[in-house]
């Protein structure tokens, strides 16, 4: 069953009252959003949707949490800006109260940070069924909690948002990327890590394995070609492909879509170091999954396939302490591998939800 | 004037002290009024209250049996990095102990090829970018303080800095924590992953002012240094002229790493103690660039065209280290160098928009001019975060009132103007009867719920940020 609301006060009479709740968006990562369970109804809060300000000299925004991020980065892109973590699904559909309840970040998270580096302000209905308010809608705020961060990645677990704040920055008046061939893991690994050190600032490293490395500079457009040529010599390997424009372009709306993700496999997003990446390739390509690593190798984006059994991804993680958080297919599981937390975790959510009425990831 | 202004609760049952001893730390136990003194107060001196005892730990356990001692024993206790904090942060509490953490000072970890770094909370600050340098890393938080002041104190408030602007706060840089919990239990939150996964608790944790806990190791993401850096000077004739100009060079697209404005009086100071020999005006202008040299280059010809159009009297800029090495020493230092202005000072560090920085500006220097009380401003110019140096002397009848007074407007105003009460030093005592100038009742009451499902027995850093002010005397 799935409740249609579209203002705060029903959202908030929603969960005071009746079956248990989980809030659902536009449904793009269907293992956090549908509900698990029986008693467990779905509050659609598509309906929640508007910016609500935006100052274009301040480089900040407020919006309903139901606002498909693509209406957003329109209005940004008007006046030259946007959100630089490329928030993932867009085109799909993702709604920011989506972005920020998976905390999922998009390739160019790799230069400035990603959802939790942009949110500043927050309101949601906890499980008591009162709308509170965290942060602001100030770039720079330490008073009380910090509980826009807190909400990040909440998975609709810990309260429904309603209204969230970000700064963004200037879009780069340019971009182009290049993408080179290593051959093989180790040489992509040590290309990655070699890059990261600067003193080149990238807005996107990513690596497609076992050995292509796909790097994004974005910046003054005077500037682009001179700085494309010094990453080529870093990189050193021969002939790098040079993709401008449009394909530049679509290069990154293909990895923001997960338009690589073979049909039927299950999407999980892993937080890596880089260095556990060849054991973790090794066990992923054993059970003929697909990976791309972002971030600078610190993310994965894994297209599991329908056999062997997620069971076998959790293990994998688990046993190199890493974790992961299932988007796609059935509720039946959120949080793979080792999530942190612990005591702590526990005694917030008991706070934020007393009697239960989100579903537990 | 030190006030004894933190909570007054009841001495605990039997002695604080006595219950310490069973530790075994020797020495390291203080207990001597004479000792005890030097932890009453932190950078705030308003506010002083003497412990019961002090703790020097040295190593990870020892604050973990202490905590579970107090934890036992209900003795209220406060962690202590370098007593830095300018909102009473660190300041104890009647009938507590102090739990020292300046021993707790190594790099456990760093590793350059994933850019991380795991370190124990009593670091200084500037000790992790120095540990850093061989690899060509750096940690980008720069308190003004951060020759002194401690990771964990940095942990607990969020710390900013001049280069926060670009780089994002100590939250944006802090990976994983490991805290002891009030009642002893240990946690791991976050990773050591630049990705995290799930809600993001150590988000939480960072920032609550000590009030989850005590944190015993940090991992940090660590930043490439800049190939190429450029500072420029801009002098203008008002201070308001200067606000103006940051909110152009904001809304131009631009994004400097640091953004800093100091009025006249600031400069004075700083002349008077460091000598930068910054260029004379009413205000000071400090927009620093960094990047790749090719980046670097193309942004300055855009910048010195805002500052020109923006009606500065005076443009130049640097690139020689130790030029700017001395220009950062003057602002960094400019807290200190107003000693040479007024006996007394208290600072305020509320956030405007940075579209209406030039309209607070204006409207402090009246409300200063109309209270007769002098401001100096030295501040975060590029995130709107104002800093107001209240001058005043301590000594004269009533001048410590009329100087809190006249803080408090400043505050208001900020929150009046859309922003904040404060944007990296954090509420503890000084704020706390501000908070619900920006949170409803609903609001702090969550809060008080999270803090009470974490300590119920209210032990770590009592009568801080949530507490209920007490009434005025
Ligand atoms: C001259 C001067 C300039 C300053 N400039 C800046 C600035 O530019 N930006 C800025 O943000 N601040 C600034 N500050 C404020 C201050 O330096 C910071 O708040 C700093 O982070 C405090 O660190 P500390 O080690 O001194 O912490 P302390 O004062 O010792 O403690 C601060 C708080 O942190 C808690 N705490 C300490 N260690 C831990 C731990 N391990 N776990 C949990 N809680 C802990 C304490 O209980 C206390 O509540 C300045 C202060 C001074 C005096």
């Amino acid at each position: 069953m799935t409740l249609l609301l579209d203002s705060i006060e029903a959202v908030a009479e929603a969960v005071r009252e009746g079956p248990r709740v989980l809030p659902v968006g536009a449904g793009t990562k269907p293992a956090l959003s549908s509900p698990p369970a029986g008693d467990v109804v779905a509050l659609d809060v598509s309906g929640l949707r508007g910016i609500v300000e935006y100052d274009p000299a301040e480089l900040t925004f407020t919006a309903l949490a139901g606002t498909p991020v693509a209406e957003i980065e329109g209005a940004l892109a008007q006046h030259g800006q946007h959100l630089p973590f490329d928030p993932p699904l867009r085109a799909a559909g993702a709604t920011l109260g989506g972005v920020v309840a998976s905390g999922t970040s998009g390739p160019g998270a790799f230069r400035h940070g990603g959802v939790r580096d942009f949110v500043i302000g927050v309101r949601f209905v906890e499980g008591t069924g009162r709308l509170v308010t965290g942060g602001g809608k100030v770039v720079k705020n330490a008073a009380g909690f910090d509980l826009p961060k807190l909400m990040v990645g909440s998975m609709g677990r810990l309260g429904v948002l309603v209204q969230l704040s970000f700064k963004v920055f200037p879009r780069p008046r340019a971009t182009t990327t290049l993408a080179f061939e290593l051959g093989s893991l180790e040489a992509a690994l040590e290309t990655v890590a070699r890059l990261g050190h600067g003193p080149l600032e990238l807005d996107a490293l990513d690596l497609e394995p076992p050995g292509r490395v796909v790097v994004r500079l974005g910046g003054d457009p005077g500037a682009l070609g001179a700085r494309a040529e010094r990453l080529a010599g870093l990189v050193g390997a021969a002939g790098p492909e040079r993709l401008d424009g449009d394909r530049d372009a679509a290069t990154w709306q293909a990895a923001t879509e997960l338009a690589w993700v073979p049909d039927g496999c299950r999407v999980v997003r892993a937080g890596l170091t880089p260095r556990s990446v060849p054991a973790l390739d090794a066990a992923l390509r054993a059970a003929g999954a697909r990976t791309r690593y972002s971030l600078g190798a610190n993310a994965a984006w894994i297209a599991w396939p329908d056999d062997p059994p997620l069971a076998r991804l959790d293990a994998a993680l688990a046993g190199l302490g890493l974790a992961g958080m299932v988007l796609t297919g059935p509720p039946d599981r959120q949080l793979l591998g080792a999530p942190r937390g612990g005591a702590f975790a526990a005694r917030i959510r008991g706070a934020l939800d007393p009697d239960a009425r989100f579903p537990e990831a | 004037m030190p006030r004894a202004d933190t909570e007054q609760r009841e001495p605990p049952a039997g002695s604080a002290v006595g219950a310490l001893r069973s530790l075994g730390l020797g020495p390291r136990l203080l207990t001597s009024p004479a000792a005890l003194t030097a932890f009453g107060s932190d950078a705030l001196t308003a506010f002083h209250q003497r412990p019961e005892a002090v703790v020097l730990a040295e190593t990870e356990q020892e604050v973990i049996d202490t905590v579970r001692l107090c934890h036992r024993e209900g003795i209220p206790f406060v962690a202590r990095g370098s007593g830095t904090s300018l909102s009473g942060g660190s300041v104890p509490v009647a009938g507590g102990i102090v739990i020292a953490l300046n021993r707790l000072d190594r790099v456990l970890a760093l590793d350059p090829d994933a850019r991380t770094a795991v370190l124990q909370p009593g670091i200084i600050n500037l000790d992790v970018s120095r540990a850093a340098a061989p690899h060509g890393l750096a940690y980008a938080p720069d308190p003004s303080s951060q020759s002194v002041c401690s990771l964990g104190g940095n942990v607990a408030f969020n710390s900013g800095g001049a280069h926060c602007l670009k780089h994002g706060m100590t939250s944006n840089h802090v990976l994983g924590v490991k805290a002891v919990l009030p009642d002893g239990e240990v946690v791991h939150l976050g990773s050591d992953s630049v990705e995290p996964i799930g809600p993001d608790w150590m988000g939480l944790f960072c920032g609550s002012e000590g009030l989850f806990g005590i944190a015993l190791q940090i991992t940090v993401r660590l930043i490439g240094v800049a190939e190429s850096t450029r500072t420029a000077l801009a002098v203008y004739e008002t201070l308001e002229s200067a606000g103006e100009a940051v909110a152009r060079i904001v809304g131009a697209g631009m994004l400097p790493v640091a953004m800093e404005i100091m009025d006249a009086l600031a400069i004075e100071a700083a002349e008077a103690s460091v000598k930068p020999g910054y260029p004379k005006g009413a205000a000071l202008l400090i927009v620093e660039l960094e990047g790749e040299r090719e980046e670097v280059g193309a942004d300055a010809a855009r910048l010195d065209e805002l500052l020109r159009a923006s009606g500065a009297t005076q443009i130049t800029s640097t690139e020689d280290p130790d030029e700017r090495a001395l220009i950062w020493q003057g602002r960094k230092s400019a807290f200190s160098a107003v000693g040479w202005l007024a006996p007394d000072y208290i600072v305020q560090d509320g956030v405007v928009p940075r579209t209406r920085l030039s309209e607070a500006l204006a409207r402090i220097g009246r409300m200063s001019a109309e209270a007769g009380i002098r401001v100096a401003n030295v501040f975060h110019a590029g995130d709107g975060n104002l800093h107001p140096l209240i001058l005043f002397d301590g000594s004269e009848d009533g001048a410590v009132v009329r100087a809190e007074e006249l803080a408090a407007d400043i505050l208001r105003l900020c929150v009046e103007l859309g922003g904040s009460i404060t944007g990296e030093h954090g509420v503890a005592v000084e704020k706390r009867a501000f908070l619900s100038l920006m949170f409803s009742d609903d609001d702090l009451a969550l809060m008080r719920r999270l803090r009470h499902a974490v300590d119920p027995a209210a032990l770590a850093n009592p009568g801080k940020m949530l507490e209920p002010a007490p009434a005025p005397a």
